[in-house]
């Protein structure tokens, strides 16, 4: 519990925010005239009537894109506590010992990516 | 923050108690953070890159209001609480009306974990790092939120768009900055900065080829996290007319626009902390002050701003100068390139730190050589085409 | 991949910020690759055509401006020579160099409109900001000229409107003096940009064979390889008496016929038409400005048709006469309309961000697709 203090700031700004943004819209809505009309409250399709949902399945490809970030950027979240440890380790003489295994890992995480290249994953068309 | 809640504690409200004392510092500092900073540096920002912007093109900019029309961004801000608010009547209202709420805190709470001087900072959290880069992903739910609930097809595809690309550079982003990290064994910024010192050679920018690389990498990847030119497709605007904020009006519009410059601030905030040594002062010129005194805080804070804005400037300057990409460029940039050399570079450091664990010197003023011909390079460059163009060379700004 | 996914269909325009006035495009697209875009013309039609039949020979003349407002002294031109060829007119030489140098004028006006669009629509503000400020300098131009900025009237039937005034030549060289430096610079700032080079070049690329079989016109067919100018291949008015080039599309980037030739065919033009415009200045004679006109004009019963090279191309008139007052009809034919028709053959599985490159790099003009 020691370190948690340090996010009671944290809070209180989150909280802050919340109050700020909230001020400045409910100024906006206290100054701002109200005169909705139907074709104000239309969702803008270039002048024309809006045909179909814009809710439809979407291309697949965002997701694969989502699903490819998933997968490095936990990989790459394996990477941070090592980054912080490798130095310590190296002044405590065990350098070689944190280093190696990573580098494999580092290996294999290009290689994974060498693979996805290769496989078209990373390529848009 | 501690620290200083005990030195005011000390000097000036001793009859309280300490936990009163630190309450009444963290509410303060909150409230200069929020007003102090984060509303005049998006305003600011705003200023400063209309009047690049207009320079670049041949024209004025914003004059009129206040001196040198300064007060632009108030008289906008005012401007847009007297406009309607409008929610589409397909929008997916709640979602529409968190979406702003989300974009606006990402950026704000960022602010908090921004080390200002060696002293001032809100919250020295010791995973400072990857708090900012949460507090990005923050953004992307409320850009994503916004693109879906307005319900208009542009607006989709701009969200669609924001989310594949913030999310796809945040890998680049976090490789570049294990760079820094590794060096430092920290993640905490005030620490990265610590392990720092106030001069070029003793920056991790010099430290090795790889994190001068990885510099360069992080400019990049967060210059497309922010949607900024070049990277700005979410909002493209001759594309997707304007992207996920097409549907957005008044207060609500103003809060993506105050983001984005938000997020050009704490870009440069990254990179100097990361890179540029923070606000690290000489000695000298510290002890010359006093070190302790309040006006070494502010020359501090003043040495963080100047490294801050000459990167603004820079990614201003980029914004007027080059076209947009396209998508899968985009993409091809970021998972070919900036991907396979960021985890090169996170290698290569760590082969640096085994080998050489006290730095090499020599490379250092060699990287420091090549970067002064390169800004020299840009300067002459500057200077030739402007004797080209044949244009008078006029260095004050306020002209 | 084989996972299927809808297609969102999407209307690009009429009110959209790259389809340069009021086009409606009918995209399908699953998110960022189109698998068509039909275009959809006729939000700007204003029946000029039809006003041609109940307007006098000279009073649709105003009209003829307002058929292409980017080009309007070169659409003056071919109306003014349609109806002077039906009347058997002959116009002094000094007007058909004013005619020539309005013309050329209007060439450069609407040329870096178009490649300051073009850099717009690639998502670069800059060049359009610096290509409007050199276009409001032959803006001035024309306004000392003819008193207008965009729709000029300047040419009659059987002439000009007005002489030069005094000392616009050399006001017009001193212009053309500073631009030719400046045209040097925007060649050096655009094109040669990595980003540019890389959305435009092998983007939207029309073949020799479609260009001619689409009847492209202009600078997009030039830029497509075909070495055709009206100005010189089927010449009129005073261009057999002057020397230029006619530049056309080497693929110097991607591909012949890309948008990165289109762009410099562009850049090219200008050059050429500064250099024409020199020479006119030169050899202009002195004399009558507007020719001995009828009073009223009664063309024989006949019918008449007439190209010329305007800014986008060739565009012809068409007229009938019925011997009275009237034109029995009026017919424009203009390029910008035939650029459109190619749009939906060569936009099949491009991305979303290539259409606007491309229907930016064909400069099409609204009013001049719909009249």
């Amino acid at each position: 519990m020691e370190g948690l203090q340090h996010y009671t700031p944290l809070l209180m700004i989150f909280g802050l925010g919340i109050v700020f943004a909230g001020l400045f819209l409910l100024l906006a809505y206290a100054f701002g005239p109200k005169n909705p009309t139907a074709s104000k409250l239309d969702v803008y399709e270039c002048g024309v009537p809006s045909m179909g949902s814009a809710r439809e399945r979407f291309s697949v490809k965002f997701f694969l894109v989502a699903m490819l970030f998933l997968l490095f950027d936990v990989e790459v979240v394996f990477l941070f506590p090592w980054a912080v440890l490798l130095k310590t380790f190296k002044e405590a003489g065990m350098g070689a010992a944190v280093f190696w295994p990573m580098f494999v890992f580092l290996a294999m995480l290009g290689l994974g990516l060498l693979y996805e290249w290769r496989r078209g994953g990373l390529d848009w068309d | 923050m501690e620290n200083f809640a005990i030195h005011i504690h000390e000097s000036y409200l001793y009859g309280l108690p300490l936990s009163v004392v630190n309450l009444i510092v963290m509410f303060g500092a909150a409230f200069v953070v929020l007003l102090g900073f984060v509303a005049p540096f998006a305003g600011l920002l705003s200023f400063i890159e209309r009047r690049i912007a207009a320079r670049i093109q041949c024209r004025i900019g914003p004059n009129r209001v206040g001196p040198q029309g300064l007060l632009q961004f108030l008289a906008d801000g005012v401007k847009s609480l007297f406009k309607e608010d409008l929610i589409p009547k397909v929008a997916d209202k709640p979602l529409f009306i968190i979406a702003p709420y989300l974009v606006f805190l990402g950026m704000f709470t960022s602010f908090v974990v921004l080390p200002f001087s060696s002293q001032w900072i809100v919250a020295d959290l010791n995973v400072g790092i990857l708090y900012l880069f949460a507090t990005a992903a923050i953004t992307v739910v409320g850009l994503v939120m916004a693109g879906w609930g307005s319900g208009s097809k542009w607006s989709m595809l701009g969200g669609m768009r924001s989310a594949a690309q913030i999310i796809s550079y945040e890998i680049p982003t976090g490789l570049a900055a294990l760079t820094a990290i590794l060096l430092a064994g920290s993640l905490s910024l005030q620490e990265i900065i610590a392990a720092q010192g106030p001069h070029p050679w003793q920056w991790y920018f010099f430290d090795n080829p790889f994190t001068f690389i990885a510099f360069f990498i992080l400019f990049v990847a967060l210059v497309a996290e922010g949607n900024r030119a070049p990277f700005d497709l979410p909002e493209a605007e001759t594309e997707l007319v304007s992207g996920y904020n097409t549907e957005y009006s008044g207060m609500r519009f103003l809060f993506f626009f105050f983001a984005e410059w938000a997020h050009l601030y704490v870009l440069g905030a990254i990179l100097t902390t990361l890179f540029l040594g923070g606000w690290q002062v000489p000695e000298s010129l510290l002890a010359s002050v006093g070190a302790e005194s309040i006006a070494a805080r502010i020359l501090e804070l003043v040495f963080f701003q100047l490294k801050i804005y000459v990167l603004v400037f820079l990614v201003v300057q980029l914004r007027w100068t080059v076209p947009r990409v396209r998508m899968d460029q985009m993409m091809d940039m970021c998972w070919k390139y900036l991907v396979p050399i960021g985890f090169f570079c996170v290698a290569g450091v760590a082969i640096w730190m085994m080998l050489f664990p006290d730095g090499v010197s020599f490379v250092k003023y060699l990287l420091i050589a090549f970067s002064s011909a390169m800004v020299l390079y840009y300067f002459y460059k500057v200077y030739r085409n402007f004797k080209d163009s044949r244009a008078e060379l006029e260095l004050n700004p306020f002209v | 991949m084989g996972i299927q996914t809808e297609e969102m269909m999407l209307n690009m325009g009429p009110q959209h910020p790259s389809t340069h006035g009021v086009i409606r495009f009918v995209v399908k697209s699953d998110g960022e690759v189109m698998t068509e875009a039909v275009p959809d013309v006729g939000y700007l039609h204003r029946s000029i055509e039809k006003i041609g039949e109940i307007c006098e020979y000279n009073g649709f003349m105003p009209y003829t401006d307002r058929a292409d407002y980017l080009s309007a002294m070169n659409a003056n031109q071919g109306y003014a020579m349609v109806v002077e060829k039906l009347l058997g007119l002959e116009i002094p030489e000094r007007a058909e160099y004013l005619r020539v140098i309005a013309a050329e004028l209007n060439r450069i006006i609407s040329h870096i409109l178009s490649l300051g669009a073009v850099a717009m629509d690639i998502g670069a503000a800059t060049p359009f900001v610096l290509a409007l400020k050199e276009r409001e300098k032959v803006n001035d131009l024309m306004e000392a000229l003819c008193g207008q900025r965009l729709t000029y009237s300047y040419v009659r039937i059987g002439g000009v409107s007005y002489d030069m005034p005094p000392g616009f030549i050399e006001r017009s060289l001193k212009f053309l003096a500073d631009f030719e430096p400046f045209m040097d610079e925007f060649e050096n700032l655009v094109p040669e940009n990595k980003i540019f080079i890389e959305r435009t070049a092998g983007v939207g690329v029309i073949t020799r064979e479609d260009a001619i079989a689409y009847n492209l016109v202009g600078p997009n067919l030039r830029a497509s390889g075909v070495d055709w100018d009206l100005r010189r291949d089927m010449t009129y008015s005073v261009y057999p008496k002057l020397q230029f080039e006619v530049p056309v599309g080497v693929g110097s980037q991607g591909v012949v016929g890309d948008s990165f030739d289109r762009f410099i065919v562009r850049i090219k033009e200008i050059k050429q038409s500064i250099s024409l415009l020199k020479q006119c200045f030169a050899q202009i004679p002195e004399g009558d400005f507007l020719g001995e006109i009828p009073r009223v004009m009664k063309p024989a019963v006949g019918e008449c048709y007439v190209r010329t090279e305007s800014s986008r191309g060739d565009m012809g008139y068409y007229l009938i006469s019925d011997g009275s007052k009237n034109a029995f009809r009026v017919r424009i034919r203009t390029g910008s309309f035939t650029s459109m028709s190619i749009i939906e053959k060569i936009s099949r599985g491009m991305m979303l961000a290539d259409l606007v490159t491309f229907i930016a790099s064909l400069d099409v003009v609204a009013p001049e697709i719909d009249r």
